[in-house]
């Protein structure tokens, strides 16, 4: 049992007192393998008996359909784009991320904000001024960072999902083709996490392994985790 | 906190509760701009197409917190602020906004949205040039909204702060809390405070003086609708009848 702990001012409206789950964020970059860590860490924990919340960008039924909107015009700027993703995480966090850690779930997170706050750097917005807005989240438990060259990104999205236009940073004008863009916008990516890491406290994860010694390498730190705190529970579900 | 306007055109913005009269005074003074042969635009608060449907659906479905409240507004100003704001003012022209980032810093913080966070998320805008704050006792202010409008809307009421089961109660509660905010914000700010109960005509001749004032002397983006002859005659005129030498 904590009180939640904010970055910066969070919701001083809100009355949200203890929070007996916990918050494990997995970051990195486009393809690193995030969403398929996410699905046999669930599935291994939920095995081990605890309740299990995920929850990733864009996901807030408030803002999906309007950033999507926005994303496929040509007159969404950095500030605006910036700004919508901000209303998707305050969603997510004040309807679904607290009161799950309320109830004692686990949840996943599927990047947080440092994503955002990356990505949106690299489009010349204010990093002082994406920081401070950020105040309203509450500081995870565990960030994991899962790092991985890019030549293994780009293994695996051909493999995968293949390149897309906002993945490669299309919108940056950096290269004239889908491929030199993506390795251009990625290797930016990665300088932008690697600073956050510093700041934000991120635990590294060496991504460029195959996905089981990347999943035993993650399970190490969450166990460490556990053990320290959450009773395994009674499911609150 | 806010630029400085560093850039070749005007800002001018009306602030005030609802019911104080400034959408009517920007409104005349939008005419009198555009007459007086002005490159003149006007931009209102939430009214960006790009965010439309994202606030209309959640106000229907009252599904905003204080804090999404909060940023979807910005969300609305920074698009307008991106495709039209700016760039008009880049280009030397007067821009016109009937509520600007003060109104947010009011409403927001009533709501009890942390003051020093809103200011940041809306510090990529620009001092204007004057912010009027039309400033109405509440009570006139009250009456003139039931006056003339048959329903009031759950979050101009401020209804998701349950200060009142009574929407009318709740309006007068909010708009108080949010005059309180006004009220702070003229030192903080500067703010051009405005009689809002004196006659419309009377408020409207302090108005054009002041902007006269503004606009001594800037020569801004000509505007080829209006023949160059008629556009310094009228500017000459703007000039000779403002306020004092």
């Amino acid at each position: 049992m904590k009180q939640p702990v904010f970055y910066g001012a969070g919701f001083p409206y809100r009355e949200i007192g203890p929070l007996t789950g916990k918050l494990i964020v997995l970051e990195g970059n486009d393809g690193v393998g995030r969403s398929t860590q996410i699905k046999m860490l669930r599935r291994w924990l939920e095995a081990e008996g605890y309740a299990v919340s995920d929850t990733g960008l864009t996901r807030s039924t408030l803002t999906a359909k309007g950033i999507e909107e926005a994303k496929s015009g040509h007159t969404l700027g950095p500030l605006t784009l910036s700004l919508f993703y901000l209303a998707d995480f305050a969603d997510r966090l004040e309807n679904l991320i607290i009161p799950a850690l309320q109830a004692g779930f686990i949840v996943l997170s599927d990047r947080y904000f440092y994503s955002v706050i990356a990505r949106d750097a690299n489009r010349g917005v204010d990093k002082e001024w994406s920081r401070k807005l950020y105040g309203i989240a509450l500081k995870p438990d565990l960030i994991l960072y899962m790092k991985a060259s890019v030549s293994t990104l780009v293994q695996r999205l051909i493999h995968g999902r293949g390149l897309n236009y906002w993945e490669a940073g299309m919108d940056l004008h950096l290269a004239d083709n889908l491929y030199d863009s993506f390795i251009a916008y990625q290797t930016l990516l990665s300088k932008q996490f690697d600073e956050l890491s510093e700041i934000y406290n991120f635990v590294p994860v060496d991504a460029d392994q195959a996905v089981e010694p990347i999943f035993e390498e993650i399970k190490i730190s969450i166990l460490e985790l556990l053990h320290n705190q959450l009773p395994k529970s009674k499911m609150p579900k | 906190m806010l630029k400085e306007n560093t850039t070749k055109g005007k800002l001018i913005v009306v602030e005030g509760i609802d019911g104080s009269g400034k959408s009517t005074q920007i409104d005349l003074l939008y005419k009198w701009l555009q007459s007086q042969g002005y490159s003149v635009f006007f931009s209102e608060w939430n009214s960006s197409p790009l965010v439309k449907t994202t606030t209309k659906a959640a106000k229907k479905e009252k599904s905003f917190t204080p804090t999404t409240f909060s940023i979807l507004h910005c969300t609305d100003f920074a698009d307008r602020w991106e495709n039209s704001i700016y760039p008009l003012l880049k280009a030397g022209a007067i821009v016109l906004a009937d509520r600007y980032v003060y109104t947010a810093f009011a409403r927001d913080v009533a709501r009890g949205v942390d003051p020093e966070w809103v200011r940041n998320m809306y510090s990529f805008a620009i001092k204007p040039d004057v912010a009027f704050y039309f400033r109405v006792p509440l009570d006139i202010a009250v009456e003139r909204i039931t006056a003339a409008r048959a329903k009031l809307k759950y979050y101009e009421a401020g209804m998701d702060l349950n200060l009142s089961e009574n929407i009318n109660e709740s309006f007068k509660l909010f708009q108080g809390r949010i005059l309180d905010e006004y009220d702070k914000m003229v030192d903080e700010f500067g703010l051009t405070l405005m009689d809002g109960t004196q006659l419309v005509k009377e408020q409207q001749k302090h108005v054009r003086n002041i902007v006269k004032r503004v606009l001594r002397g800037w020569e801004g983006l000509p505007n080829p609708n209006m023949p160059p002859k008629e556009q310094s005659k009228a500017k000459a005129k703007a000039r000779n009848s403002g306020g004092e030498a």
